[in-house]
């Protein structure tokens, strides 16, 4: 069953522009340009694009802040804005820079006080509480006020809060921004755990694709307002060409002419002692195997694709495109 | 009933973040009895240096400035904080608003709830009765209906007010103080016999935009005195409904104003 439909779904907005010394001009700008999107229930899906790609714009119709201009958007089986508090009940939301908790209060307070407002029975509000403080940790700062709590203490209760009405759709934007190492870890790997669970269909925006290469089988790339990808993070690599590394350091210089069949020479460093392979069509075994019985190798190491360089390389390309 | 509890837990909050600074909201609440009796010593200060204002004597007046001040900060105490909205605008507020599941409007007002303005509803309460001792009042039953609904009425007056200036901001996020002209001058307005304004001025604030029926009209009515400008008697019995008039007119604003910032995502 879909949990999320999007069909030419647009977003305009009017800005101003200034003309000569008085006059300004209006101009409609495009932030959604006509995407179609199915969600699945279950579904983890990460939504990226640069900066002003209309990603937030995009979450922000999902849950009923903003009215689409054009095209149809259905969330739950609802249509988010004449729905919204109805939806409301059905969704959870955490906005990176925006905060869902009572600033002054303890954060216990908070989910107090969350528990009225989505009017959810005290059994089951316990139960995901307890469930929420012992994976994110909640117990050292459960009485500080929020205004006292890290960054990353926040984001948890931030967490906690969106979960505590138990929603079928949760929509992250950028959850991890401005964590550090080890928040960033406790997030995802919580998250990790609720995709596992499969009873909640997770769509997450970030700038940190280790995010997504750890929670979301599924990427939707948005450039210009428009989709330009969507599909698993393999077909990403395989549409854009990038490959595994194999990265060889050897007892004496690589010879002229040396040549492994199915890679292809990248890079050679440190007087010809060290060689990198891109692997083209032949698999990391037999490359490896050819190597050894033709060059004298000390020591190797296999290098996953980078999906930052595909995700640059994607963006580059669309906006330099026509 | 879960929804009224969703509400009262929202004012709880509200209650409890301010009482956490407790020093804080000690001064603002004193702060805020001076403000009050600070408005009705204006009037006495103008009568200190004559005996009647356009015909109306001291107490007349104690007790004008006593209904419009009982309406003024119900409606302040309520609904004044409306004014914030503006900051909400600006820092996105607005949107964690939008994805909970209760009225914007309602949500607003109580995480918003001006408890250090408690203390004026007891200082207009308490003008309002000395008003009625020193005036010689001729009690009916229509007064007292009167006296009890006028403060509500001309609070959901003032709280109309109040909604449009703040919708301002729905379109013009930097509407400054453009709508004080509206709440704090009405009030202002409001507190003195209408007679003593004149030409368009008064044509507009006491008539036009219903100003006139706060205070000035139901007190006529309880006074039992003629309008000197010539309105009948029945007219200080209106104000409920030029009430309802502005608080539909501060719906259909609201409302109006909610569509455009979706549309925007100002």
């Amino acid at each position: 069953m879909s949990m999320i439909e999007m069909r030419g779904l647009r977003k305009d907005f009017t800005v101003r522009v200034k003309a000569g010394r008085l006059r300004r001009e209006k101009r409609i700008v495009p932030a959604v340009d006509g995407v179609d999107l199915t969600v699945d229930g279950g579904e983890m899906i990460g939504y990226i694009g640069p900066n002003g790609a209309g990603k937030s714009t995009t979450l922000k119709m999902l849950t009923g802040i903003l009215s689409p201009s054009a095209g149809t958007v259905s969330v739950c089986g609802l249509t988010p804005v004449p729905q919204r508090t109805r939806l409301a009940l059905q969704i959870g939301v955490v906005f990176g820079q925006r905060s869902q908790l009572w600033w002054d209060l303890p954060l216990r307070e908070s989910f107090a006080l969350l528990r009225h407002i989505y009017r959810v029975p005290p059994a089951e509000h316990a139960a995901r509480l307890t469930r929420c403080r012992s994976l994110l940790d909640l117990d050292g700062f459960l009485d500080t006020p929020v205004r006292q709590l890290s960054l990353g203490q926040r984001m948890r209760g931030e967490l906690t809060a969106a979960l505590l009405h138990g929603p079928r759709v949760l929509f992250l934007d950028e959850p991890t921004i401005g964590l550090d190492v080890v928040s960033k870890q406790a997030v995802r790997s919580f998250l990790a755990e609720l995709g596992a669970r499969g009873d909640v269909t997770l769509v997450l925006t970030t700038h940190d694709l280790a995010d997504i290469e750890r929670l979301c089988r599924r990427l939707v790339v948005i450039d210009h307002g428009r989709v330009v990808h969507d599909g698993t993070i393999d077909a990403l690599h395989d549409r854009y060409g990038s490959r595994r590394r194999l990265v060889v350091d050897l007892e004496s210089p690589l010879p002229d002419g040396f040549t492994l069949p199915g890679a292809s020479v990248t890079a050679v460093e440190a007087d010809r002692h060290r060689v990198s392979f891109a692997l083209d069509t032949v698999s990391a075994g037999a490359a490896v195997a050819a190597l050894m019985a033709s060059a004298p190798v000390r020591d190797l190491s296999l290098v996953e694709p980078d999906i930052e360089d595909v995700v640059a390389r994607l963006y580059t390309s669309v906006s330099g495109g026509p | 009933m879960a929804e009224l509890r969703a509400y009262a837990a929202l004012a709880g909050g509200q209650l409890r973040s301010v009482v956490s600074y407790r020093a804080s909201f000690v001064v603002e609440m004193v702060t805020n009895l001076g403000s009050t009796a600070l408005d009705v010593l204006t009037v006495l200060v103008l009568f200190s240096t004559t005996n009647a204002v356009a015909g109306f004597t001291l107490p007349e007046a104690i007790l004008i400035a006593a209904l419009s001040s009982c309406a003024f900060t119900l409606a302040d105490f309520a609904v004044g904080n409306i004014d914030r909205l503006k900051t909400y605008v600006r820092a996105g507020t607005m949107d964690a608003v939008l994805v909970r599941p209760l009225s914007a409007m309602g949500q607003l007002l109580l995480m918003d709830l001006p408890f250090r303005k408690l203390l004026r509803l007891a200082v207009s309460a308490s003008v309002l009765v000395v008003a009625l001792v020193v005036n010689d009042l001729d009690w009916t039953p229509a007064r007292v209906a009167l006296l009890v609904v006028t403060p509500v009425a001309g609070a959901v007056f003032f709280g109309s007010i109040f909604v449009l200036s703040a919708s301002l901001a729905f379109w013009w996020v930097d509407s400054g103080d453009l709508g004080s002209a509206f709440t704090y001058g009405g009030r202002d307005f409001t507190s003195y016999p209408v007679p003593v304004y004149s030409g368009w001025f008064r044509a507009v604030f006491a008539y036009a935009l219903g100003f006139g029926f706060v205070a000035y009209q139901p007190a006529l009515a309880l006074l039992g005195r003629a309008d000197p400008l010539g309105l009948p008697a029945w007219a200080g019995y209106v104000t409920p409904l030029v009430a309802v008039v502005a608080a539909a007119a501060a719906a259909a604003m609201w409302r109006a104003g909610i569509r455009q910032y979706r549309s925007t995502g100002s």
